[in-house]
């Protein structure tokens, strides 16, 4: 079978800059992957190509299909979401409304069952619902992102960063919802600085630096490499 | 100065300022989706109330035959802009939006125009007319544009402005008009005497705020509009497409326009320039809401059509000095009180 997502030979350029330079990445159903690697290695830029939000060099393919010419809006409505860094919420709408908002591109019947499935996985929204998104704490807001991605239904959840600036309790409840995804049939791919605890919950994980690819494989291989040891995890085999 | 014509200066200034209400919100509506500040706003309101005027004497308005040939050529840039990635159910649509609905419009008319149609087609007709230019506007002057700065945006504004005056002189010649008012009777209440055209003023007002805030409070499209105005990559990550936010935004406003329009025409006479300066009252209002509030803006509405009001009593000369002056001191206030913000770029 085809993988869900398969990137081929993607370059990505500020201008001159070449932040991206040919990475070629898969990710297959039920598959959590993850792209680990310094601030700055290019891991956003590549999330947000995928998306649509940057343009590109190479092919992309979703389902089968070359999404390169494809806007953002028909990508989310073929089941691609993307969870970006700065959530970018309805910071003046409630959290019921973010998450309507989040199937507005499929039937209002389904949507229900959607949103009860959210606040399955989120209880935490359930209690805030009528609460203005802005006035939530970090962690919720990243709960929030979630959920409101989650409403679409997507068959491939790209999370950017999910732990950044949160308390580890709520990382460590962040990165469990990820695994009960996958266990739902949802595929994620997971981009962190935090590679301790996505090499945790990840199949198949890449390390990126400088823009490119140095090494891929499944995750507790890659977890166990000195070389990423020393760089991400914070300490050696040594 | 007796309490006659105390009451009276305030009921005239209620029934300007609820006008400008709908103005302004229209304006900051548009603002707040497609960051447009729209100066040819006052051609909606000209185009609606001439358009109607010359429906009921029984001729055709020039307007018409505009948002067809804006159709046609919103339908190019659709044809064009789906280059890359064709598409036969988006092309299916846009031929509808784009070609059948002005044609469908330009027709009904060319026939009933001859026949002197009562005040209720002649409505519907000049509001489907306005809505139609409204829409292909945005399609054809500030889609492409979407994604550069308010700078930008503002100078097309002007651009379009100057080009839909031009065109209304052309359609409806440099003499005024005046249309038929919507309803004839009239109410006593005390000293004041109500006249049927200011009810209607109040009535539709109203119906037309009630309607906005159920579309936005409780409607998917209208949660749309207003997710795009607080996060448009948040909207677009989500499936909603900022242009068509936009298009909703710029109808919206269209309709609004040429609704005061309607109103205002049997009660003054309208020249084909003459919106543009309503126009810029409720954009006065729209500033002292700071273009983000709707309450405050429809409060400031309310006082700037009273300040009118009195100030054309007492010293009409300097009515529209007096009027846009109130602006001056809402800036300084709002410079001092509100941070430097960078335009955000996106």
């Amino acid at each position: 079978m085809s993988p869900l997502l398969q990137v081929a030979d993607v370059s990505v350029s500020y201008g001159k800059v070449e932040a991206v330079r040919s990475v070629s990445l898969e990710v297959r159903e039920r598959e959590i992957v993850t792209v680990i690697g310094a601030n700055g290695a290019g891991k956003t830029t590549l999330l947000s190509a995928v998306m649509g939000i940057l343009p590109l060099k190479g092919s992309v393919q979703f389902c089968g299909e070359n999404i390169v010419r494809q806007d953002i809006e028909d990508r989310v409505a073929d089941g691609l979401s993307l969870v970006p860094e700065h959530r970018e919420l309805f910071a003046t709408m409630t959290v019921e409304d973010n998450l309507e908002l989040g199937a507005f591109r499929i039937a209002k019947s389904v949507a229900a069952q959607s949103q009860e499935r959210v606040y399955g996985l989120f209880p935490r929204l359930k209690e805030r619902r009528k609460q203005l998104a802005g006035t939530l704490s970090g962690g919720e807001q990243q709960m929030l992102a979630m959920g409101r991605a989650l409403m679409g239904a997507p068959k491939l959840l790209m999370l950017d960063e999910p732990s950044l600036g949160l308390a580890p309790i709520i990382v460590a409840d962040i990165f469990r919802i990820v695994t009960e995804l996958r266990a739902a049939g949802v595929s994620v791919l997971l981009v962190e600085q935090n590679a301790k605890a996505a090499l945790e919950i990840a199949d198949r994980a890449y390390v990126m630096e400088l823009g490119e690819f140095v090494l891929n494989g499944p995750a507790a291989e890659i977890a166990k490499n000195e070389a990423v040891a020393a760089s991400y995890l914070g300490f050696s085999h040594g | 100065m007796n309490t006659t014509i105390l009451l009276f200066l305030l009921q005239d200034g209620v029934t300007n300022g609820a006008i400008y209400a709908l103005l302004g919100l229209a304006l900051v509506l548009v603002f707040a989706v497609t960051r447009v500040i729209l100066i040819p706003q006052g051609e909606f309101i000209t185009y609606g109330a001439l358009t109607y005027a010359t429906l009921s004497t029984g001729g055709v308005p020039g307007t018409a035959g505009l948002a067809l040939v804006m159709g046609i050529v919103a339908f190019g840039f659709d044809l064009f802009a789906m280059r890359k990635a064709f598409h036969g159910g988006k092309l299916l649509r846009a031929a509808l939006v784009d070609i059948v609905f002005p044609a469908i419009v330009f027709a009904l008319a060319m026939t009933l125009a001859p026949h002197k149609p009562g005040v209720a087609v002649s409505i519907a007709l000049s509001l489907a007319i306005v809505a139609a230019i409204g829409l292909f506007l945005y399609r054809i002057a500030f889609q492409p544009l979407a994604h550069t700065s308010v700078l930008v945006l503002l100078i097309a504004s002007v651009g379009c402005h100057l080009a839909l005056q031009g065109f209304g002189l052309v359609f409806f010649g440099a003499e005024g008009l005046r249309g038929p008012s919507l309803s004839d009777a009239s109410l006593n209440l005390g000293q004041l005497m109500f006249t049927g055209q200011s009810l209607a003023v109040y009535g539709i007002t109203v119906a037309l705020m009630l309607a906005l805030w159920l579309f936005f409070g409780f409607t998917r499209f209208g949660k749309a509009l207003r997710a795009t105005a607080v996060n448009r990559l948040g909207a677009r990550l989500v499936g909603i497409r900022t242009s068509l936010s936009g298009q909703i935004a710029f109808l919206l406003a269209s309709v609004i326009g040429a609704i005061s329009g309607i109103l205002i025409v049997p009660i003054t006479t309208l020249y084909y320039d003459t919106g543009f300066l309503i126009g810029l009252k409720g954009f006065v209002a729209a500033i002292i809401g700071g273009l983000i509030s709707y309450p405050l803006t429809a409060v400031a509405a309310i006082v700037v059509g009273i300040v009118e009001s009195f100030s054309s009593f007492y010293a009409s000369n300097y009515k529209e000095v007096i009027v846009f002056t109130l602006i001056l001191p809402v800036l300084v206030l709002r410079s001092l009180a509100a941070p430097a913000v960078e335009e955000e770029k996106d």
